[in-house]
């Protein structure tokens, strides 16, 4: 049916574009690692930094790589406030408040984008945006190489400051027992903001890594973030390996299902999956908590 | 010979590679007060659990009225006549305590009023007849602990299982809600608790099965068990009855 | 009987309204406010009095919509046997939802995502399908007769949607007096302790599921017969089911008369923000977003809750009085 090189290729691509979907599944997951609430407004945020990135380049000049080191952690003081300043007083710590939060600050988000900029469709021009590297028997882009890269040292990056640094191990602490985390001292509030600041920096830089690929409106946010629920849904809810292999996983599985079933299909897919496995194994793959 | 009301047969149940109740059998007489007594993490609760349908089993059956329940969802045991209260106390704090009482009433009266009017009578029964009106979370542990047993009581059981329901009471407090459970006893309804304040164990009940380590030391009446070298090994340490001397067999 | 006083009050005054105002911009305002405290009646149901928080409530407004429309259009159904049999489809929805998650036992957060996604299912596939018109939505034909459920009077379609709401009104008294309704409460404030109490949580949220579903669903099936045209955005679009959740959570959650109340405040802070600022996209959302937060942070048993606590308030002040007195 579709010869051997056709399939290598689809596969690769898949695991090019999964590295990102894992980066936003990867931050909604130290959310709900930390915080054990689900951060609905996860996908408002990337397309915030989707815009913001755009912006950037429009106007600054700014190559999205470069943007990366400015959107980062510009967003995290952005997640950083979000929870300090709204979620968590407004929720008072109660779970059904955090989640119509969440909710609220999604729609309002993901609205002021649409009001603002409208719905139009925009997209970059970067030099090396079709530049592709020649493997000899298939040929792959360089903007998603670049990002699959990325992906993995911000993957590294994070497991080196969760590992290494107090504030990493006050992160952990916090996730495992937040009561006894509490008792020795720390910040439990200051704790959560920087998890959540954490979270969005992850979307920012996704962001940064698809737009020379991808394009920009208001909704796009939502459908990468739907993806990012089912790979952590399926990785593990709070579980940093789980949203890495689920990311590649599923990254492999929407390009073969492109190939075989066509595009307008994948997303629906991706939601049928996602169902599924929360109807079947809601601690998914590797998560331990339900 | 008398069948008992419940009888635990050889139940076991593993988390993983922990094994919290080992083989554990017990029985509840009908009419009668039984005790489970032991040390903390002797797997009490877990064993409670199963019981009421929490928790299941890894082997062993559970009978009551001579049938098996193992495995039965609690609503199901509720309909039984099996009531059971929770060790930390699960009021529904936005309710009335008389809401509160409501629910379980409704169990045996889908009327609205009739329900009312039993739930009325339960809550004076455990002495919450001023504070019916107030919301559930403005009450003391005390009268959330009354709360817990009138709710489960207005379900009509033949079989009560009360969780530590003396644990985090004042000993004027538990002076109080003795006399409201032995009543309990001798209207008929047959009672299986976990227990930690040993004074209430020792006057309430008339037969203790002692839980150390998942499984089940000893068995007897009150004094027999205070008096078995195993229990207060469990209770007090390996070498404990040499420590103390020649008081114990 | 005094328990039917003050919806028989409510739905009276709000009856004699046509009477008085002939204007169809107003009559409109409140045909529109009355279908929003209808859908968010329905989403009271189960997230006010059971404590499920859906956020794909669309799914159920969607399906009446659609139903409605399609036998219409495709069958040539009769138009009020296709208002019936959209609420019978939005219920049966509701109960196959229901029935997976439920059985599952997934609750709070996942819940909630389950909800969206189910919705987000149905608008793709509504977005596509031919049946549902794919992108260009049903158009339903303009016959003004009684037979065809359409109207030249605007003030019968208000009595109608009025009408419906009243029979929601009723199903929660009804639910807050019965035993499935303290039932459906318990399991709301503590799951674990309504099952030791006999209650069978599975089957009771299954059934508030699915009179939630049928609720929102009449919602959708007028909506059809009130515009005439129907598409996937409008009928499973995230706007329906945020509206779903607001009138209740605004007005009041668990309560009879909160979703009316919240989609008169829902409906007169959308149209309050068109004048101010033109009919934009994605305006109104914003202000519903903000207004969720707010009520949230300082409201968070709703108008009611607030009328509740200034009641308490001057009962405590002059009980004080009198003690001092």
């Amino acid at each position: 049916m579709f010869s051997l090189v056709i399939l290598i290729t689809a596969v690769l691509n898949g695991l090019l574009t999964g590295a990102v979907y894992a980066l936003v599944a990867l931050g909604l997951t130290l959310i709900y690692g930390v915080l054990h609430i689900i951060n609905f407004a996860h996908g408002a945020l990337l397309s915030a930094a989707l815009f913001a990135a755009f912006f950037a380049f429009k106007l600054l000049g700014l190559d999205p790589y470069l943007a990366a080191l400015l959107l980062a952690p510009a967003f995290f003081v952005l997640g950083y406030a979000l929870q300090r300043l709204v979620i968590g007083p407004v929720s008072h710590g109660n779970d059904r408040n955090m989640l119509l939060v969440t909710l609220g600050l999604s729609v309002v988000i993901e609205n002021f984008l649409l009001y603002a900029f409208r719905a139009d469709t925009r997209t970059i021009d970067v030099p090396y945006a079709f530049q592709t590297i020649d493997l000899g028997f298939t040929f792959l882009p360089i903007p998603r190489l670049i990002g699959f890269v990325v992906v993995f040292a911000v993957a590294l990056a994070l497991w080196v400051f969760m590992r290494f640094t107090d504030v990493g191990k006050a992160i952990r602490a916090v996730a495992k027992e937040k009561l006894g985390a509490q008792l020795v001292g720390i910040d439990v509030a200051h704790v959560y903001a920087m998890t959540f600041g954490l979270g969005t920096a992850c979307v920012a830089i996704a962001a940064c890594l698809l737009i020379p690929t991808f394009y920009v409106n208001p909704t796009v946010g939502e459908a990468f973030v739907l993806i990012a629920f089912t790979i952590v849904v399926l990785g593990g809810m709070g579980s940093v390996p789980g949203a890495l292999i689920g990311g590649l996983l599923i990254g492999v599985v929407e390009s073969l299902s492109g190939l075989f079933f066509g595009e307008s299909l994948g997303q629906l897919g991706i939601f049928l999956i996602f169902i599924a496995v929360l109807l079947v194994k809601p601690t998914g793959l590797f998560g331990a908590k339900a | 010979m008398v069948e008992p009301l419940l009888s635990v047969e050889r139940v076991s149940c593993r988390f993983g590679g922990l094994l919290a109740v080992n083989g554990a059998s017990l029985k509840a007489e009908a009419g009668r007060i039984t005790a489970l007594i032991g040390p903390n993490g002797a797997g009490k609760t877990t064993l409670f659990a199963i019981i009421s349908g929490f928790q299941r089993a890894s082997e062993g059956v559970v009978r009551y009225r001579g049938e098996s329940i193992t495995g039965l969802p609690p609503y199901e045991l509720a309909r039984r006549g099996i009531a059971r209260t929770f060790q930390i106390v699960q009021p529904f704090a936005g309710l009335s305590a008389r809401e509160n009482i409501l629910v379980g009433a409704h169990l045996r009266h889908p009327k609205r009023s009739d329900a009312l009017a039993v739930a009325d009578i339960v809550g004076r029964e455990v002495g919450l007849g001023d504070l019916l009106d107030r919301s559930a979370n403005t009450l003391t542990i005390a009268g959330r602990k009354r709360l817990e047993l009138a709710r489960a009581l207005a379900t009509e059981p033949k079989l009560l299982l009360l969780d530590e329901v003396l644990a985090g009471l004042n000993p004027t407090e538990i002076r109080e809600i003795v006399p409201i459970i032995r009543r309990l006893c001798e209207r008929g309804v047959t009672i299986l608790m976990i227990e930690h304040v040993m004074q209430a164990v020792m006057s309430l009940s008339q037969h203790v099965f002692v839980l150390a380590e998942g499984s089940i030391i000893a068995a007897g009446t009150p004094a027999e068990v205070a008096a078995d070298r195993a229990v207060v090994e469990a209770y007090l340490g390996h070498g404990a009855v040499k420590k103390l001397g020649g008081a114990y067999g | 009987m005094k328990g039917l006083a003050p919806i028989t009050a409510a739905v009276a005054a709000l009856a004699a309204v046509p009477l008085v105002v002939q204007s169809n911009t107003a009559l409109n305002f409140l045909v529109m406010t009355l279908l929003i405290a209808l859908a968010g009646q329905g989403w009271n149901v189960l997230g006010g009095y059971g404590g499920q928080y859906s956020f794909g409530h669309a799914a159920f407004f969607g399906t009446g919509v659609y139903v409605t429309a399609i036998l219409q259009v495709h069958y040539g159904v009769n138009a009020w046997f296709s208002f019936a049999a959209g609420i019978a489809g939005g219920a049966a929805v509701g109960a196959l939802i229901g029935a997976l998650t439920f059985r599952v036992g997934l609750r709070g957060s996942y819940f909630a995502l389950v909800t969206l996604a189910f919705a987000e299912v149905l608008r793709i596939i509504a977005s596509v399908a031919p049946i549902t018109g794919a992108g260009v939505g049903i158009l339903i034909k303009l016959d003004l007769r009684v037979a065809a459920f359409q109207f030249q009077s605007r003030a019968v379609f208000y009595w109608i949607i009025l009408a419906l709401v009243s029979i929601s009104l009723l199903i929660a008294q009804a639910i807050e007096r019965s035993r499935f309704g303290a039932w459906l409460i318990a399991v709301r404030e503590n799951e674990d302790a309504a099952k030791a109490l006999g209650v069978n949580v599975g089957r009771v949220k299954l059934g508030a599921m699915i009179v939630s579903a049928a609720i929102t669903a009449a919602a959708g099936c007028f909506y059809a017969q009130y515009f005439l045209f129907v598409d996937s955005g409008i009928a499973y679009g995230t706007r329906t089911s945020i509206e779903a959740l607001l009138t209740p959570i605004i007005g009041g959650v668990g309560t009879v008369f909160g979703p009316l109340l919240g989609a008169l405040a829902v409906n007169a802070l959308s149209e309050g923000a068109k004048l101010v600022a033109g009919d934009a996209p994605g305006l109104s959302l914003i202000v519903y977003g903000c207004v969720l937060v707010l009520v949230i942070a300082f409201a968070p048993r709703g108008l009611i809750g607030l009328v509740e606590m200034a009641r308490l308030r001057v009962a405590r002040s002059t009980t004080r009085e009198a003690a001092h007195g």
